[in-house]
């Protein structure tokens, strides 16, 4: 009864929080500060660096859209959110978007009442192992012990995919990626299985890499990207778009180099278009013709964000894959700016 | 005598010999305490074994430690150079470079002066509440303070003002002691609002007018106490303390900001990791709980229904749910209760509802040492004519309190070691929050030891130090001979 009591409040208290700020642009600008709520520390997604800077992928686009709304990359307020408290930040306001490695499912679309305005990065889970176990596919792995974190999706997609190919193994449970990595180093567990951006940070930490594989097997797909809240669609448009303004310039070939100059040097209607040189697409979402110039200028293109978090030149060494542009095979895809 | 002659009767006594080889010495001793039996051989060999092979295993580790590397993968490059591959060894690199996130989280690095001098100055405040009425312990430990201050400020690039005037202050605490220990406690009672300017900053009016509320208190109640009971004067003296905070006290600190700008620069919550938050929340949360706990104690033990109900209905709340159930309240549900976009930091918020949890132990903690009190005393306090307050004061707590005093450190040391949680709100504590952003740093990632035992240590070297002083506490206050 008192259980039923309190969450009825908390439902009012929520559908009225839901009311009450509807507006977030306009508070945005109001506050002076985009309020972002990001990973408490994945290499290479989102991290506070040596001298207490958030870096990132993830973080990336934290700064793009505050340059996009505010003027300024800087003007953004970091939440760090652990995996139990993302949520519930973004539905209580705490938070104006969530940018940290969220899968976007049906339940939490629906159910939790949020938007997956794009998708920034499409993960798999994958599994990583010893080369000189001669294993070359997932599927023999049968009966074998595997490092996985409980209550995760990780651990919930690693029974499916063992269930639906009739096999077998031993859980080892771990609480983080560290101990994983401890688990599987110190031969507690034959393989380890995370989403594949993180097993090849793991691995690229590893005292002998080159004696480590990933495996080609992609058993789940994992999209993450952007959340926002239910009930604003207007900065639901805006992180959207300001995402595929960065999808887009990479397309187009606008890089951090030449955002400046490109916008009046070029030709090509679309590129014009998204500076704003020609016209007005800021003004369709309420901002300026500008947005996405500066949103570009801030870090980059998404190819060039990609390349200078978690690219091959990094120590991470993620290649493209399905996060190339469509042209190039993957599934980055901008819809038309027009 | 016929006797004498016999020639088996000794007539010289026996010079006395050293007992044999087995009764004496370390062998006696081994044989006592580890040998005693087949079955304590047996235990004691399997023991030996067991420590025998964690050393084995651990000191490798240990004395192979690196102390210079950027990262783990040159420790690893060190370790095998030095002593071979296969062999493992510690990367205190990690500790070297990343030290000081442990200690301030992401505080401003040109501003470490100030954590550094409210951590010093929170000695300085606390030393009148531990060695009252020992002017040579409190002047040692002042001087101690001094000395710290002195050596970590000499190290760090401090502004000269804040040096010349911490030394000023010390050197007066210190004479003060000489004088008049007594008025020691006057500093313990600004220190909170001196020790909130320095971590946060902003305007130093904020803090002080806000202690200005106290004095408004305290003088409402000198004024009052003679034509009133201490209960009203009490009332009073709140009710006008909770006025000025309410009304008078932010219109006042704007002004005198706006005529005499003094402050230092603003640093928000969320810079605030490692021991600094954990120290932070700890003291503040231990400091207030022990008079909240004293407050639910009684209000538990009293005749009156309303205070009564109110009392257990509180304890018994907060002990029934877990400190976890707490901080995501005050992280995720009181937002929902507050209006849209204000912003009720949330450190004030994990605070609150810490103080609260300790609150609830100390005051069972208390409860156990009211009950301890034989009857007499209380009918012995009534019988001097002493009012309520007068024997809680003079003769009920104090030796309620020095029963409780194991208990209540142990709550302390709880909560101590329970700020660690707050890494479940997103909260940088020193042991998973701090420990976790530097491993997502690509060169400390797997690094999986030694933040642990770093942070572990310093964890145990506090909260050894309180146990230590608790036992200090109670030889001193040791008054029956059992």
């Amino acid at each position: 009864m008192k259980k039923s009591l309190f969450f009825g409040t908390l439902a009012a208290a929520s559908a009225l929080a839901g009311f009450a700020s509807a507006d977030t642009l306009a508070d945005i600008k109001a506050r002076g500060e985009l309020l972002c709520g990001v990973h408490t520390g994945l290499t290479g997604f989102g991290f506070l660096d040596a001298n207490g800077e958030y870096q990132g992928f993830d973080v990336a686009i934290c700064k793009a859209v505050a340059a996009a709304v505010l003027g300024d990359a800087n003007k953004v307020r970091y939440v760090p959110t652990t995996t139990e408290t993302r949520f519930p930040s973004l539905a209580s306001g705490e938070i104006d978007l969530l940018s940290r490695t969220s899968t976007w499912t049906l339940s939490r679309d629906t159910d939790l009442k949020f938007d997956f305005v794009a998708v920034n990065y499409y993960d798999s889970q994958g599994f990583m192992v010893r080369k000189e176990l001669g294993v070359s596919s997932a599927k023999e792995l049968d009966g074998e012990t595997i490092c996985v974190q409980p209550g995760t999706t990780t651990e919930l997609n690693l029974a499916d995919f063992f269930k639906s190919n009739d096999l077998t193994y031993t859980p080892v449970n771990v609480a983080d990626d560290s101990e994983a990595q401890r688990q599987y180093i110190a031969g507690e567990c034959i393989a380890y299985t995370t989403d594949a951006s993180g097993l090849a940070a793991s691995r690229a930490t590893l005292p002998d890499a080159e004696n480590h594989i990933i495996l080609p097997e992609i058993i789940s797909k994992e999209p993450f990207g952007p959340v926002v809240r239910h009930g604003d669609n207007t900065w639901g448009d805006i992180v959207r778009w300001t995402f595929y303004a960065l999808v887009a310039a990479e397309e187009l070939g606008i890089t951090s180099a030449n955002v400046n100059e490109i916008g009046t040097s070029t030709v090509n209607p679309e590129i014009r278009r998204i500076l704003g040189t020609e016209g007005d697409m800021g003004a369709m979402m309420g901002l300026d013709a500008e947005w996405a110039k500066r949103a570009i200028a801030a870090n980059g293109n998404y190819g060039e964000i990609f390349a200078a978090n978690i690219g091959e030149s990094t120590p991470i060494g993620l290649a493209r894959g399905l996060n190339a542009q469509w042209t190039q095979g993957g599934l980055m895809y901008a819809p038309p700016f027009r | 005598m016929a006797e004498s002659n016999q020639a088996f009767v000794r007539t010289a006594i026996l010079p006395p010999q050293a007992p044999p080889l087995t009764e004496k010495g370390v062998i006696k001793w081994l044989r006592e305490n580890l040998f005693s039996g087949w079955f304590n051989t047996i235990l004691t060999l399997a023991a030996l074994w067991a420590i025998y092979s964690l050393i084995a295993a651990a000191l490798p580790w240990w004395l192979n430690g690196v102390w210079n590397a950027g990262s783990l993968g040159e420790c690893r490059t060190i370790v095998a150079e030095r002593a071979g591959p296969d062999v493992t060894g510690a990367c205190w690199a990690m500790v070297r470079d990343r030290w000081h996130q442990f200690m301030f989280g992401f505080y401003p690095q040109d501003q470490y002066w100030r954590p550094t001098i409210a951590f010093g100055l929170l000695f300085a405040a606390i030393t009148p509440v531990l060695f009252s009425g020992q002017k040579r312990l409190q002047t040692l430990m002042l001087t101690g303070v001094a000395a710290f201050l002195a050596a970590t400020l000499w190290l760090a690039t401090v502004p000269m003002l804040p040096v010349a005037l911490t030394i000023i202050l010390m050197l007066a605490l210190l004479a003060l002691a000489q004088v008049r220990p007594a008025a020691l406690m006057w500093f313990t009672v600004i220190y909170p609002a001196l020790a909130f300017f320095l971590l946060w900053g902003g305007s130093f009016w904020g803090p002080a007018v806000a202690m200005a509320g106290l004095l408004v208190l305290l003088l409402a109640y000198r004024l009052l106490l003679p034509l009133t009971g201490v209960g009203i004067a009490a009332g009073a003296g709140i009710g006008l303390a909770l006025l000025w905070w309410a009304v008078l006290d932010a219109p006042i600190a704007a002004g005198l900001a706006w005529l005499a700008p003094i402050g230092l620069e603003p640093v928000a919550s969320d810079r605030f990791g490692g021991f600094l938050l954990a120290l932070t929340i700890g003291v503040t949360a231990i400091s207030f709980s022990l008079p909240m706990g004293i407050l639910l104690a009684l209000g538990r033990q009293s005749d009156m229904v309303l205070i009564k109900t109110l009392s257990v209905g509180f304890i018994e709340f907060i002990r029934g749910v877990p400190l976890i159930t707490l901080l995501f309240t005050a992280s995720l549900l009181l937002q929902y209760f507050l209006p849209p976009n204000t912003n009720f930091d949330l450190i004030l918020r994990v605070i609150i509802l810490v103080t609260f949890f300790a609150a609830a132990y100390i005051a069972e903690v208390i409860r156990g040492g009211l009950a301890a009190l034989p009857r007499g005393q209380y009918e012995a306090a009534n019988a001097l004519g002493l009012d309520y307050w007068s024997a809680q004061r003079l003769i009920i707590m104090p030796q309620a309190l020095k029963i409780a005093i194991p208990g209540i450190v142990s709550t302390f040391i709880g909560l101590f070691k329970d700020t660690t949680l707050v890494a479940f709100v997103g909260l940088l504590d020193p042991l998973k929050g701090i420990t976790q952003i530097v491993r997502a740093d690509i060169a400390w990632k797997g690094i999986y030891w030694e933040p642990y035992i770093f942070v572990g240590a310093i964890f145990f070297v506090i909260c050894f130090g309180m146990s230590r002083y608790s036992m200090y506490l109670e030889q001193k206050l040791k008054r029956d001979h059992r």
